[in-house]
């Protein structure tokens, strides 16, 4: 499946002019002034943020996970899950609560041992290459805490004193909005600035490859949006992002490609333009009319599969161009559409399809 | 193989164990709880034991000695005590609870050095606890200068190696910090009555006077007691600290889980 991003391979789509920004100043638009340059070219540049690995022969995927299992007792949480993602790709993984997702991350980084399939990040395997794979990998788990009297700075010090390659911390602290908070204890920051140190924390070692468990779960909107600015700054430096979420507006915003996991298998893989079309069994068009009509004005057209009353409204569902049929078809019978809604199918709806589909199938989609 | 070229084998700087240190000194010293309890209590009840004339008056019962003399190695048994058993696995128990511990898991740095990092604060805080008494009871309460100086500082170490894997053990043990504070006030307070603080030693019936000696505790102060007051302390009590050491630090590493 091809990316959304831009036609090129992503991954070599370096945004150059972002490398230089530095500080907390706004980045310019996308594709200001893009660069293509290749692999981690930003290892040769003197980035704040991001790794400063030596570059590598390209090919070898960021992450590869190829039939993974793993059960708890009776519980299967995952069963045969392959995807790999590729270097400076941001890679959502998507499902309900209790779909595995958590599981397969944990596996991925090491945390977790599977019981069965293979796991390699950059090449290294988690369990063999803890060494190595702890140094080029930074992870924010889904629950994590620090000690309750330690202050944000002290807590940032011992961790960036943990890695050979430390990134800029100030920038880090700055992108999300804690750089007032390093002389406060722990336990006084509020719950979404803690959720934001351990964002910092995941990627204040430099990383070539950073997992992040529900980053943004109980920020509030303009600090999620910050999030987002710094996840898409970090992948500018060739870092490859692994996002667990299931806000669909942040797969949407974020993610090049989207992996749909429910009950322990992978529903689906796609872009999220691509899931979404998957899922488009249509548009719906929603209106007041300005007078009564026969309703075989509508169901005769070829775009329109279904029409409903809705209390004074009328809901019609089809395919193709409909909002421009109904409204012509209407306006030939002398009425007037008013209050016109249309919804696109959406991420949503996707995610809803597909693993309602899913769930009535047994599993077979994958 | 990976194409990978890695600086030189990843392991963590030296330098994070440095922070892990300081971190956990400035968590002891904003939680003076332990600080106040390891060294301040046994230096007070040193300071009033001083200060009773009666205490001072050598006893026939107590085998030539005053009870001050007595109540020195008691003291630092109980710094010791307090400090390994009470205020070294609730924090570990904490952290494992919390998630600290799997979350450094995902670092370069081995979840083991917070343990160490612990350790070295402890030990510096029942090193403090220990020479604070020492110096206070000879420069103001007339007693002599130890009579062994090697002998006391090996009876120290051993008694603080056994007690911390006691202490290690119990972290190892406990699932919640509460169940470590249960397990840690059950294994102190008899500790504390074997090693004399109620009522002493020399005084106990012969099968306690045995047990006493067989305890962690008990051995530390007869230990001490000894290089104190007579020469090298003899084997027993060093070897029944030895053993303390060797069996709980074994128990601890097998069943010590880090999540």
């Amino acid at each position: 499946m091809g990316m959304p991003q831009s036609t090129a391979d992503p991954r070599l789509d370096v945004r150059a002019d972002r490398l230089q920004e530095g500080g907390g100043g706004r980045l310019p638009p996308d594709g200001a002034a893009t660069t293509s340059v290749n692999g981690v070219a930003a290892s040769t540049q003197d980035t704040a943020i991001g790794p400063r690995w030596p570059a590598r022969s390209a090919g070898t995927p960021a992450v590869e996970i190829a039939h993974l299992r793993k059960t708890y007792g009776a519980l299967v949480a995952v069963d045969d899950i392959s995807f790999s993602v590729a270097e400076g790709e941001i890679f959502g993984i998507l499902g309900p609560n209790g779909a595995g997702k958590t599981t397969t991350v944990e596996c991925a980084v090491g945390l977790r041992s599977p019981d069965s399939g293979t796991i390699r990040l950059l090449g290294l395997d988690p369990q063999a290459d803890k060494d190595e794979v702890h140094e080029i990998v930074g992870v924010q788990l889904q629950a994590s805490a620090f000690p309750a009297k330690l202050r944000v700075g002290e807590i940032l010090d011992m961790y960036r004193s943990f890695y050979r390659r430390p990134a800029d911390v100030t920038e880090l602290v700055e992108a999300l909005g804690l750089a007032g908070k390093r002389r406060d204890y722990y336990r006084s920051l509020s719950g979404g600035q803690r959720q934001r140190l351990s964002v910092v924390l995941a990627l204040i070692g430099g990383p070539k490859i950073a997992v992040l468990d529900e980053m943004t779960t109980g920020l509030d909107p303009q600090a999620r949006r910050d999030a987002w600015e710094l996840i898409e700054k970090v992948r500018g430096h060739g870092v490859t992002i692994v996002l667990v979420t299931h806000f669909m507006e942040e797969a949407e915003r974020l993610c090049d490609r989207v992996a749909l996991i429910d009950s322990g298998h992978l529903v689906a893989l796609d872009t999220p333009a691509g899931l979404t079309a998957q899922a488009r069994g249509g548009s719906r068009v929603r209106f007041l009319p300005s007078g009564p009509f026969d309703a075989q004005l509508l169901t005769g057209l070829p775009e329109v599969t279904a029409v409903e009353q809705d209390g004074r409204h009328v809901i019609v569902t089809g395919t193709g161009e409909l909002v421009n049929a109904v409204i012509l078809a209407l306006h030939a019978a002398g009425v007037t559409a008013r209050d016109v809604q249309t919804d696109a199918s959406t991420l949503e709806d996707a995610f809803v399809r597909l693993t309602g589909n899913h769930l009535h199938q047994n599993g077979d989609q994958s | 193989m990976t194409s990978l070229h890695l600086p030189a084998r990843s392991r963590a700087p030296r330098a994070a164990f440095g922070q892990m240190v300081l971190n956990e000194a400035r968590l002891a010293w904003r939680q003076p709880a332990g600080i106040i309890a390891g060294v301040g209590i046994s230096l007070l009840l040193l300071v009033i034991f001083g200060e009773v004339p009666v205490f001072q008056q050598a006893s026939a019962r107590l085998g030539g000695l005053s009870a001050f003399q007595i109540y020195i190695p008691i003291l630092i048994a109980f710094s010791i005590g307090v400090l390994a058993l009470t205020y070294l696995p609730g924090p570990l128990v904490s952290y494992r609870e919390l998630g600290i511990l799997r979350r450094l898991s995902t670092t370069p740095v081995p979840s083991s050095w917070v343990l160490a990092a612990q350790l070295v604060v402890q030990a510096c805080l029942m090193a403090v606890a220990v020479l604070t008494l020492l110096v206070v009871s000879i420069a103001f309460f007339g007693v002599s200068a130890p009579k062994n100086p090697g002998g006391l500082v090996l009876a120290l170490v051993l008694a603080i190696a056994a007690l911390f894997s006691i202490g290690l053990a119990i972290a190892a043990a406990a699932k919640t910090s509460g169940a470590a504070r249960g397990l840690m006030a059950a294994a102190f307070y008899p500790m504390m009555f074997l090693s004399g603080l109620y009522y002493p030693v020399q005084l106990m019936p012969g099968v306690l006077q045995a047990i006493s000696h067989a305890s962690p505790l008990g051995a530390a102060v007869a230990a001490i007691q000894d290089a104190m007051l007579q020469g090298f302390p003899p084997a027993e009590p060093l070897l029944v600290l030895l053993a303390y050491a060797v069996v709980f630090g074994f128990l601890a590493k097998r069943f010590f889980r880090w999540e």
